[in-house]
């Protein structure tokens, strides 16, 4: 089996082992419910209740940025738990035993958290465009179902969540309690938030200058997390507790 | 980046464990010091010592968990440095004393994930081999939740046994498992020793070591003793015969003194009973000592009531070295008392 294959082969197990115990966790499976519900509810109900005369308010900003929040705060949750739930349970040891990788470990986790992240937010963007199509004015749903901002949801939703994941992951393997690990990876998602409601409301102008600022800064800080979380990753400390 | 990987058991020459000099330290505290043994491919080697010796953290470091202050070790031949963890990790497992399961998870799923983890090609076949061997093939799709703390011992067994790995660290394999599962685990262990498996079992049960293990180590922060079973009795205790008459003898000295493979006896007081008298001779050679000792006492007219040669366990050894060094640390613990000085 060559290198690569092999590293596919242990990166898939641990993806697998993660979804099988997301599956059976229900609170995670509550939390992933949730959360995206709490960030779409009022928008969903300010677009419903908006008066055609309001659309032209709405071309200027982005509502669909609040859902920005989905993958800012969603990975967190997951990926706070990935390395102190492992010592917590008594299986990072037995994991770390085995040939896998420091990399092929945290991107596997990282994927883990990635892809429901991702599979969550953009099934919410789409039952939220249904919603608006089907029951909002005409007006209001032209001015939000708009291509470019489409564009941006589909493009930042990735990139946000991947910074999402890596300070969590951080925050995780510096971490001796689960719950302080997700609350404070939760915590660390709100700026990306605050963002998405200063582009929404207009007082970041979404312009495509600025999303491309914004993403070229996503896309760098993304690889510095990873970067910043692979240091961060030292075996012996994580087994032993010390440095 | 497209290399082949190196297929497990390439490699047989040479101990399949060594260590020399190896040390570590987290800051100021020692947990093992100058450490250093060889130890060949199928041999059951005991690694004893009471808790805090420093076991768990020597097995984490030859298993390329954490790094060695100082020292240099190979396992399966590959010397043990940062860059060769993958490859002495393809090569060894690991039983930690924690089984470390995913409880939410079935003993089957639990499995999957590990032979994922070493990348095996034939997964499904190892699992049931693996989980035959720990007579746990019938509880392959039961959550590791809600078995008990001896079937999660064999599972966390079972989980070793995955990679046929060349050298399989077992930490306190039979803790928690009832005599039956025990006796099966110690089968277990023979029948891996017979296929050339290295076993470095960490073990409180001394019975079990003498047993099964080939040689015994008994760390102590630094190796206090390392050998067979039989060679450290022999280092620590002399061989003695035991003889018990049905009245003491009038001139015990006249009847042991000249006695060949006699090297000297006393009288244990404290074992007489009933006006029996119970006397220790020490002895270089047993087999010439006890038929010898027996015509002298017979021909001078005393009542016999048994003759033994004394055994020591390693029970024994341990309690011996052990003690030692609890002594030696509370002299050097001991306050200094000063005489105040003459007025």
């Amino acid at each position: 089996m060559s290198m690569k294959n092999v590293a596919v082969t242990r990166m898939l197990a641990l993806y697998s082992k993660e979804f099988r115990e997301y599956r059976r966790n229900r609170s995670i499976v509550a939390t992933m419910a949730v959360i995206p519900l709490g960030i779409v509810f009022f928008p969903l109900i300010e677009v419903l209740a908006a008066p055609a005369s309001a659309a032209s308010a709405l071309l200027k900003g982005d509502p669909l940025v609040i859902l920005l929040g989905i993958p800012a705060i969603l990975p967190s949750i997951l990926a706070g738990y990935a390395i102190v739930g492992e010592r917590e349970q008594g299986t990072l040891e037995p994991m770390l035993t085995t040939p896998i990788q420091r990399s092929e470990l945290l991107l596997a986790k990282a994927l883990a958290a990635l892809v429901p992240t991702l599979a969550v937010a953009y099934v919410v963007y789409a039952l939220f465009l249904t919603i608006t199509r089907l029951f909002a004015q005409p007006a209001i749903a032209a001015a939000v179902l708009q291509g470019p901002d489409l564009l941006v949801q589909i493009l930042f939703t990735p990139l946000i969540a991947f910074l999402s994941i890596w300070v969590a992951i951080g925050i995780s393997t510096r971490s001796s309690d689960v719950r302080v690990a997700q609350q404070l990876a939760a915590i660390t998602g709100l700026p990306t938030l605050l963002v998405a409601y200063l582009a929404a409301f207009n007082v970041i102008p979404a312009t495509l200058g600025v999303a491309l600022v914004i993403a070229t800064a996503l896309l760098i800080l993304d690889g510095i997390g990873w970067r910043i979380v692979s240091a961060l990753f030292d075996r012996e400390r994580l087994i032993t507790g010390t440095s | 980046m497209d290399a082949e990987i190196e297929e497990p058991g390439e490699q047989r020459s040479g101990p399949a464990l060594s260590a020399k000099g190896l040390t570590k330290r987290f800051g100021d505290r020692v947990a093992f010091q100058d450490v250093s043994f060889d130890i060949g491919y199928g041999e059951v080697f005991g690694f004893l010592g009471p808790n805090g010796a420093g076991k768990t953290t020597t097995v984490r470091t030859l298993g390329t968990l954490i790094a060695p202050t100082s020292g240099m070790a190979t396992v399966t031949g590959i010397p043990l440095t940062p860059e060769n963890g993958v490859r002495i990790r393809q090569r060894i497992a690991i039983m930690p004393e924690a089984p470390g399961l995913y409880l939410r998870l079935t003993v089957a799923e639990n499995l999957e994930c590990f032979a994922g983890l070493y990348a095996l090609p034939d997964a499904r076949q190892r699992i049931q081999r693996a989980l035959q061997a720990v007579t746990l093939a019938g509880r392959a799709n039961d959550l590791c939740g809600k078995l008990s703390k001896g079937l999660r011992q064999r599972v966390s067994l079972a989980r070793a046994l995955l990679n046929d790995a060349d050298v399989l660290f077992l930490d306190e394999p039979t803790s928690g498992l009832d005599p039956v599962a025990a006796h099966e685990v110690h089968e277990l262990i023979v029948g891996l020793r017979e296929r050339g498996v290295t076993i470095f079992l960490t073990t409180h049960r001394l019975e079990e070591a003498e047993r099964l293990c080939d040689r015994v180590a008994l760390l102590n922060t630094t190796l206090r003793a390392i050998g067979r079973p039989d060679e450290l009795r022999e280092q620590l205790f002399a061989r003695t015969l035991t003889v018990s008459t049905l009245a003491p003898l009038p001139e015990p000295s006249r009847a042991f003194d000249a006695l060949p493979a006699v090297t000297g006896w006393r009288r244990d007081d404290q074992n007489d009973q009933n006006g029996a008298a119970t006397y220790i001779l020490t002895v270089s050679d047993a087999m010439i000592a006890a038929p010898a000792v027996t015509r002298a006492l017979v021909a001078g007219g005393a009542d016999v009531l048994s003759i033994a040669e004394s055994h020591h366990s390693l029970e024994d050894v341990y309690l011996e070295l052990i003690n030692e060094d609890v002594e030696a640390e509370r002299t050097a613990s001991a306050p200094v008392v000063r005489k105040a000085a003459a007025p």
